[in-house]
């Protein structure tokens, strides 16, 4: 009887660990397919950047210093998600909220600067409807800066679960799924950085 | 408890380290700024900076796909890699491929008015 239970037990404990990295690895394919999504948008970007139809250009309207700004903010944000990934290796509860309070703080601050910059870009009279440049550029930022408005979400939920939960195989799976949907924010953020704005001055 | 056993081991062969974060966010801090700088300072000419730009760029995204998504690092056949290798390979055929045939229409058009008025002259 002691047996049957023991072996039942153990079957279950490895259903739940292959599901853990199945869902892993699920999770990291939806990445790839996204990074898809956002390479036919830098496409789209290459071909449309010069052709601004007698409206403003990409040198007249970026702001390198408050993109540069921007930058840093997310990839401090990145930074700070793993250091609470850390922290909940180690069941540091407190250390691993004050980690995810500050990437929530980061993000939301990176989305705000976003929204600043495109408000006045459009005030500018730059908008999306000006030119076929632009158009693909707010296309291309904006699908990145929703993505980030959406992982502000996830880990919005994510630390409400905590809370109540605390770090369980299920929280703990969550964590590690939103810590790498937002290093790959990241990086897709280095390249709209070095494309889009970076080249866009030289 | 009976989750507990099964949380401690998947935490104890996650494979974060403290250093690989610091590692990839101060190499990542470095060739952030750096890229910025070398545009702000018009260290190089046309062409060569746009080079060095994508270099850079690159070098930071292989930087942060080791220390913050850690790949490669998880148990032995590497799926991670190996559906990460085909989405390069279909993302430089899809990118390589449209900018390639767009820029050459474009190219093209763009002689269009200049060869017929070769045509009637």
């Amino acid at each position: 009887m002691h047996h049957t239970t023991s072996h039942e037990n153990h079957a279950l404990h490895d259903f739940r660990e292959e599901s853990f990295s199945n869902t892993i690895f699920g999770f990291w394919l939806y990445l790839m397919t996204d990074c898809l999504l956002f390479a036919t948008l830098f496409c789209t970007f290459a071909v449309l950047h010069s052709q601004t139809a007698n409206g403003p250009t990409s040198v007249q309207i970026f702001d390198l210093k408050l993109v540069f700004t921007e930058t840093l903010i997310l990839l401090l944000s990145s930074f700070t998600s793993g250091l609470a990934l850390l922290a909940s290796l180690k069941n540091k509860k407190s250390q691993m909220f004050l980690w995810l309070g500050l990437s929530f703080i980061l993000g939301a601050m990176f989305v705000s600067i976003e929204l600043f910059e495109f408000n006045s870009l459009i005030f500018e009279g730059a908008s999306f409807q000006r030119s076929a440049f632009l158009s693909s550029y707010f296309t291309l930022v904006g699908t990145h800066g929703l993505h980030v408005s959406f992982g502000l979400l996830f880990l919005a939920v994510l630390i409400v679960q905590l809370i109540v939960c605390g770090i369980t195989v299920e929280t703990f799976r969550r964590l590690v799924l939103f810590n790498m949907f937002w290093h790959f924010l990241d990086l897709v953020w280095i390249f709209i950085f070095t494309f889009v704005y970076l080249m866009g001055v030289v | 408890m009976h989750g507990e056993p099964i949380l401690e081991k998947l935490q104890k062969e996650w494979h974060g380290t403290l250093n690989a974060y610091l590692i990839g966010f101060f190499l990542s801090l470095f060739l952030t700024s750096l890229s910025f700088y070398l545009v702000i300072n018009h260290s190089f000419e046309g062409s060569t900076l746009i080079y060095a730009l994508i270099g850079l760029g690159v070098l930071q995204a292989i930087g942060q796909l080791i220390f913050f998504l850690h790949i490669g690092q998880e148990k032995k056949p590497h799926f991670g890699v190996i559906a990460l290798a085909f989405t390069v390979l279909i993302l430089l055929i899809v990118m390589i491929g449209s900018i390639w045939i767009m820029h050459d229409l474009n190219k093209r058009v763009m002689n269009m008015p200049k060869m017929n008025m070769e045509t009637t002259k």
